[in-house]
């Protein structure tokens, strides 16, 4: 073979390009599909919403329910820890941003933006991920009074915005509505 | 050398079924060659055993760990009460499941003395430098199979140790999630995670053993080193591998499983962690989450990056950190510029390698505390010694240090080891001149 010889490429040069071009595509495809199984399958993904009733929760307490194989914590807030809370000042926020699928992405951490919203402020509703590593937080712990991630430290408020440790973001908040006074559809 | 020169070897064979095999596979020879009449420095010391006994774990785990898979269910519903069935009804099941529990500490234990000694002794000089990186392939697929394997008795610390252990993959900028959920199958560690981590226990020991056959042949290529460094010079400096290496190797491992018996008859728990004997709960997390002990130094390290660096966070920051303190050991051979291989006439090299394993120890203890307070200072001071010691002192001591005068070949330092409870006043004997 001389073709390295030839300054003008020929025919078969673009052929085995060309094959060996196909060849790549064909593999990447053929890989493709054992890469994709290892996704969320269709029965995980169907666990799409839930709906829990929130009635026997009195101020104070918080229920945890399991969505999408995670905890979301459900917390009755009582007035003081919402006024905590909001007197806390944006400066000092370790994440300025709300993490509530329920706001435009860019949303500020307000304990308004943070919570249920305008007439429902006591109530939060969050995933109960540490966004550091993953743990489950404790509630009512902390310095802060809102949840204490056991594992490696991490220090969150009653609005659940991450305060002190190494979590990077607030505990996210899911895309949930109340149906009723008393039920929140989560999901 | 060996240089996989068949032709050259001594291996007769005797029998007309034995000239048949060799003239067709010589398979045969091959071992000869390699475990029999192969030439080993005559002065490797005990460090040098953990090779072999390196191997007999291997082995150990996967006949054990065949067995196991006869009897457990790698589905949430029933892995923890399977593992029970293990121990409670199995036949000898307590026994071959304490056996291989313990098995996966042994087995870091005899890879740390093994990667210590390589370190201490400069195993990893040219022109070994594939030899090392095997190694350190290994050790890496060792964690993973390690990690693989803690989860599937699915108690606490298996659910939530594959929780933290995945989330390190979050971690990673814009595409982190995505491969976090392709890592777990869901949006939390659950019933596909663990039969993948199953499959995938089962795949990687095999991919081990692949390797170690790299890593021995690789070996058989440049010929092992020893406690001098000087590399073999005459057919004096060694010795054939059967009886003396076989015999050394033999005893080592006789004692190592002794220890190891020992552990799996009376102290089969100590190891391990009594949260993982509460069946996984992901709605609670344990008060206090702790790897195994053997990945506890690099655990440390991750929780020591509290602060951010400059655009990387401290949760990017402390999973980087712990990836680093792996990933630098496959550029050892690089890093350490010392022409002189061994820290036995390398004085300066020696103290600061043995602060390296006690900061490994130390790194290791803190990793088993929980991260507040004074064990974070301490956990940042450990981690700024552990990557100094690769990145600064490895360097650095190699150009300024003034390394011991060294023999002029293996049998001159044997002889005069030997020669100096008699005349330790004497100069050091002639050299032996062989080229």
């Amino acid at each position: 073979m001389s073709a390295t010889d030839h300054s003008e490429p020929t025919r078969r040069d673009f052929l085995y390009v060309a094959t060996g071009m196909a060849g790549a595509v064909g593999v990447a495809g053929a890989a493709w599909p054992f890469i994709d199984q290892l996704r969320p399958d269709a029965s995980t993904l169907a666990l799409a919403s839930i709906d829990v009733d929130v009635s026997s929760i009195e101020s104070g307490m918080s229920v945890t329910v399991k969505w999408r194989g995670k905890p979301v914590f459900i917390r009755n807030r009582t007035d003081k820890e919402v006024e905590d809370a909001k007197a806390v000042p944006m400066a000092d926020l370790k994440d300025p941003v709300a993490r509530n699928e329920n706001q435009p992405a860019e949303a500020d951490a307000t304990d308004l933006a943070r919570s249920a919203g305008e007439g429902k402020e006591n109530w939060i509703v969050m995933v109960g991920s540490c966004t550091h590593l993953g743990c489950v937080p404790l509630g009512q712990a902390g310095d802060f009074g809102g949840w204490f991630c056991p594992c490696h430290g991490s220090h969150y408020d009653t609005a659940g915005r991450i305060r002190k440790g190494p979590a990077p973001q607030n505990l996210h908040i899911p895309h949930y509505a109340f149906t009723s006074d008393t039920v929140v559809k989560i999901g | 050398m060996s240089g996989g020169h068949h032709a050259h070897g001594s291996y007769q064979p005797t029998t007309g079924i034995g000239r048949w095999i060799d003239a067709r596979l010589p398979l045969p020879r091959l071992m000869y060659d390699s475990f029999v009449a192969y030439p080993v420095p005559r002065n490797l010391n005990y460090a040098y055993t953990f090779g072999g006994i390196l191997t007999i774990m291997l082995v150990l785990q996967i006949v054990t760990g065949v067995v196991l898979a006869m009897h457990y269910g790698a589905n949430t519903v029933v892995a923890f009460n399977s593992v029970e069935h293990i121990m409670r009804d199995v036949n000898s099941g307590w026994l071959i499941r304490y056996m291989h529990a313990n098995g996966a500490s042994f087995f870091f234990i005899a890879v740390y003395i093994h990667i210590f000694r390589g370190l201490y002794y400069g195993s990893y000089k040219a022109p070994r430098e594939m030899l090392w990186i095997l190694g350190v392939i290994i050790y890496a697929l060792m964690m993973a199979t390690g990690f693989f394997g803690y989860v599937l008795p699915w108690g606490q610390m298996s659910f939530w140790g594959a929780t933290v252990i995945t989330g390190f993959f979050s971690a990673i900028p814009l595409v982190g999630e995505w491969v976090q959920q392709l890592l777990l199958g869901g949006f939390a560690v659950d019933n596909p995670t663990l039969n993948r981590f199953f499959s995938l226990h089962y795949l990687l020991p095999f991919m081990i053993a692949g390797v170690v056959v790299l890593h021995v042949w690789a070996l058989h290529v440049t010929g092992q080193t020893n406690p001098t460094g000087i590399e073999v010079k005459s057919k004096g400096d060694t010795v054939p591998f059967s009886p003396h290496a076989t015999a050394k190797d033999a005893f080592a491992m006789f004692v190592f499983l002794a220890v190891f018996a020992y552990f799996v008859f009376y102290i089969p728990n100590f190891l391990g962690h009594p949260d993982n004997y509460t069946p996984a709960d992901p709605l609670k997390t344990p008060a206090h989450i702790v790897p195994e002990w053997y990945y506890l130094p690099f655990y440390a390290i991750l929780r020591a990056i509290t602060f951010n660096i400059g655009p990387i966070d401290s949760k990017l920051g402390g999973v980087l950190a712990m990836a680093a303190s792996i990933l630098v050991l496959f550029f050892v051979p690089w890093l350490d510029t010392s022409k002189v291989r061994s820290a036995v006439y390398r004085p300066w090299y020696k103290l600061f390698f043995w602060i390296f394993a006690a900061d490994c120890l130390f790194l290791g203890w803190l990793g088993s505390k929980p991260a507040e307070g004074a064990y974070v200072v301490m956990s940042q001071i450990g981690t700024l010694y552990y990557f100094g010691f690769f990145f600064i002192i490895m360097p650095l001591l190699g150009l300024i240090e003034t390394p011991r005068r060294l023999p002029n070949s293996i049998t001159e330092a044997v002889l005069a080891k030997q020669k100096q409870p008699a005349a330790a006043a004497l100069p050091a004997s002639e050299p032996a001149g062989h080229h």
